[in-house]
């Protein structure tokens, strides 16, 4: 499959994150297309990673270039993981304080 | 001897240093020995300094102390110069320096102990920098020095600094002594770029090699130095307001010595000024009508020290025809007699007015020959001496300058004979005001009459001793062959000058006697008018008008140069003041301080809080920058 299809798959997954951030209120939602964006990038690296290894076996049988991008990924899953509790965390936090995860109540850093 | 220069500076600016810094410690007594003594020490080391001079076989000699500027090429030593003529400025300055120091010592008992030490202070400063200007080698030794007496001026000028109209007098001199010294200070980088050079021997010795032009315009700015300290047209006006100060620094500064400065740093540069005719006759015709005009405002002046000071002004102009016409060593015998006969008659006023309680007015004085008999005598042979009656001092050396000036163009002579014929109306209106006839004071005023105390009465007897015999080293050629010693003494510092050693012999003897005694028998004759017309002056109160008004009123040149130069440069001021700084220069200012706070309040609105514009913003603007890096390079 050529990689183009990745990579168009993984910008539309970005720009749904995007626009999630964007438009939405609620917390949560925001914070599952954080993820969303998370995921799109860590599709593009799998994608390429896997191109780049097979242009290396192209040259060289026994090449392993491009396993550092699939080794990034996993990284990049553990760090995932590790905000998310921290970021559910806050949210609880937040619920437990006002009563509301909408992130519009969140601007008294303002005042 | 001539090693142990540095002393005749050293002893006064110790003198300073000593009375101004304990100047609250020290008692009245200690601060005259301090004041006194230093100068005093100083006149002997100049007397034995001026034997060594004369002696045979001495030749000029540039001490060199060590480097004062040393960059690159240029060289600037801090170099004293010992040759003949300023050893006898030495004399000069420290010998009347001393008898007017010892004066000052009784003048000025009225004020208190750190005023007493602090008038002994700048005094002795102002020898110190009178004294460094004459010895120095170069241009800029003698600048420091010309700078110096400058400040000392002023500092004296305002001595009673309590008075406004003083520190306006002291304001106005430093002012006009500025303008003069940019003159001075540009005609010594002119040398430095076209000789590399100031010292007097080297800029002397290249000078016949450099363009007429050149000469010419360093001689021309050097002269606009002189007119500034010298008091000449246009920049005489500070002179006589300078009489604010005491009376013997009146005597000292602005009459005996600093106003001479001009004359001694022309006749010094006498070589530059040979090769440069047409400076020496705007030299010649300056000083001319200084002569003439500040004489004619002396005829109807009537404060004691205003008619001294512009006779002191016409003087220097006789001075200044003199190195005009080239007749050098009359210059400096002027300068000599002059310091002798006007200090006297300084010291003589300051007594008079010392014994009147402060009264200048010498329409309210008169008969006072009764009440002082000393300061009678010896104000009455000051101005014989300085009417130019022989065998007085004055006498010979106004003549040589106006012999000097007949041999250049008879249009001189006549007009310095002129000025001389005025010279003697105002002195002896002055003095039969003052001394004859009947008092005019009030009463109390005549009830206090006193003669001044020995301190004040010694130097004018001194004085009156060197006025008139003073002359006698000087007689001309055709009076006494061979006589002129101050000529043969001073030959060698004029020689490149005058290459024919003679300038007087071209005259016939008979032409200059009938010339000569002429003029004292009609100057006799103004002497006895104005004896016979002001002997038995009675005050009258009607108004002077018509032409006598503008001479009361000084020619108005204050009023003049108020109106073309101090208004213009006022409103002009103004002009920058109101628009250029209020309007341009604070708009400036101030518009980027507003533009800044502006700018914040409306930058402020985005900070809104809402963590979605935020993110909005930054994707716009990642976005926008994506755009930009793709579509810029292709």
């Amino acid at each position: 499959m050529p990689v183009n299809y990745y990579i168009f798959l993984s910008v539309a997954l970005f720009c749904i994150g995007i626009a999630g951030v964007l438009t939405r209120r609620n917390a949560i939602v925001i914070f599952m297309c954080i993820e969303l964006m998370l995921n799109a990038v860590n599709i593009l690296l799998v994608a390429f990673s896997k191109m780049h290894h097979l242009a290396g076996l192209a040259a060289d049988a026994g090449s392993r270039a491009g396993s550092e991008g699939q080794m990034f990924v996993f990284f990049i899953m553990v760090v995932a993981a590790a905000e998310v509790t921290v970021g559910l965390a806050i949210i609880v936090m937040m619920y437990r304080n006002i009563h509301s995860v909408d992130i519009n109540f969140l601007n008294r850093l303002k005042h | 001897m001539s090693k142990l220069i540095y002393l005749v500076p050293l002893f006064p600016l110790i003198g300073f240093l000593v009375n101004g810094l304990g100047r609250k410690a020290l008692s009245r007594s200690i601060v005259s020995i301090v004041g006194v003594g230093s100068v005093l020490a100083s006149f002997v080391v100049s007397l034995l300094i001026f034997l060594e001079v004369k002696s045979p076989g001495f030749t000029p000699q540039v001490i060199t102390f060590f480097d004062f500027i040393k960059t690159g090429k240029l060289q600037i030593p801090f170099a004293f110069q010992v040759d003949q003529l300023s050893s006898l400025f030495l004399l000069i300055i420290t010998g009347v320096g001393t008898l007017i120091h010892l004066y000052s010592t009784a003048y000025m008992d009225e004020e208190t102990a750190p005023d007493f030490a602090r008038y002994f202070a700048y005094l002795n400063l102002f020898i110190f920098s009178m004294l460094l200007l004459v010895l120095g080698a170069n241009y800029v030794i003698m600048f420091i020095g010309w700078e110096g007496v400058g400040l000392c001026s002023y500092l004296l000028i305002g001595f009673w600094f309590k008075n406004d109209a003083y520190n306006d007098a002291a304001k106005k001199a430093f002012v006009m002594n500025r303008i003069g010294d940019l003159g001075f200070l540009l005609a010594v980088f002119w040398m430095i770029a076209r000789f590399g050079s100031t010292n007097f021997a080297d800029v002397f010795a290249q000078a016949p090699g450099a363009s007429a032009a050149v000469l010419t315009g360093i001689t021309l700015l050097l002269f606009v130095g002189a007119t500034g300290k010298s008091a000449q047209i246009p920049l005489f006006t500070w002179l006589p307001d300078a009489m604010a100060g005491p009376t013997p620094v009146s005597a000292l500064i602005h009459a005996a010595t600093m106003v001479t400065a001009g004359i001694y740093m022309i006749a010094r540069s006498n070589v530059l000024y040979n090769l440069a005719p047409i400076t020496q006759n705007i030299v010649a015709v300056i000083g001319l009508a200084t002569a003439l005009f500040a004489a004619t405002i002396a005829l109807k002046q009537n404060d004691i020290k205003k008619v001294l000071a512009y006779s002191t002004v016409s003087q220097l102009g006789y001075m200044f025809l003199g190195l005009g016409v080239g007749a050098y060593t009359g210059a400096i015998f002027h300068v000599m007699t002059h310091a002798f006969f006007k200090a006297l008659l300084f010291l003589g006023a300051g007594s008079v007015i010392h014994a009147m309680h402060h009264e200048q007015d010498i329409r309210n004085m008169g008969g006072l020959k009764k009440y002082m008999p000393v300061t009678h005598i010896t104000f009455l042979l000051a101005c014989l001496a300085i009417a130019g009656i022989p065998p007085f001092s004055g006498f010979f050396s106004k003549d040589e300058i106006l012999t000097a000036a007949l041999l250049k163009s008879p249009v001189y002579y006549v007009f310095g004979v002129i000025g001389a014929l005025m010279t003697a109306f105002y002195m002896f209106r002055l003095y039969a005001l003052t001394f004859q006839g009947k008092f005019r004071g009030t009463h109390e005023q005549e009830h206090h009459l006193h003669e001044s105390p020995k301190a004040m009465t010694i130097p004018l007897i001194v004085l009156a001793i060197l006025s008139v015999a003073g002359g006698l080293i000087g007689i001309p050629e055709v009076l006494m062959k061979d006589a002129h010693r101050l000529q043969s003494f001073l030959a060698p510092v004029f020689a490149e000058s005058q290459p024919g050693g003679e300038t007087v012999s071209h005259l016939s003897h008979s032409t200059e006697l009938i010339l000569m005694f002429g003029v004292v028998a009609i100057i006799l004759i103004v002497i006895v008018l104005a004896w016979r017309k002001f002997s038995n002056y009675t005050k009258t109160t009607e108004t002077s008008t018509g032409f006598s008004s503008i001479l009361e009123n000084k020619w108005y040149v204050d009023e003049v140069y108020d109106a073309i130069i101090s208004k213009p440069l006022r409103s002009f001021s103004k002009f920058l003041n109101n628009v250029v700084e209020r309007l341009a220069i604070d708009g400036l200012v101030n518009g980027v301080g507003k533009a800044v706070q502006y700018g914040s309040r409306q930058l402020r609105l985005i900070q809104s809080g809402q963590v979605g514009s935020y993110i909005l913003i930054m994707v716009v603007a990642t976005v926008l920058f994506f755009i930009i890096q793709l579509f810029w390079k292709s």
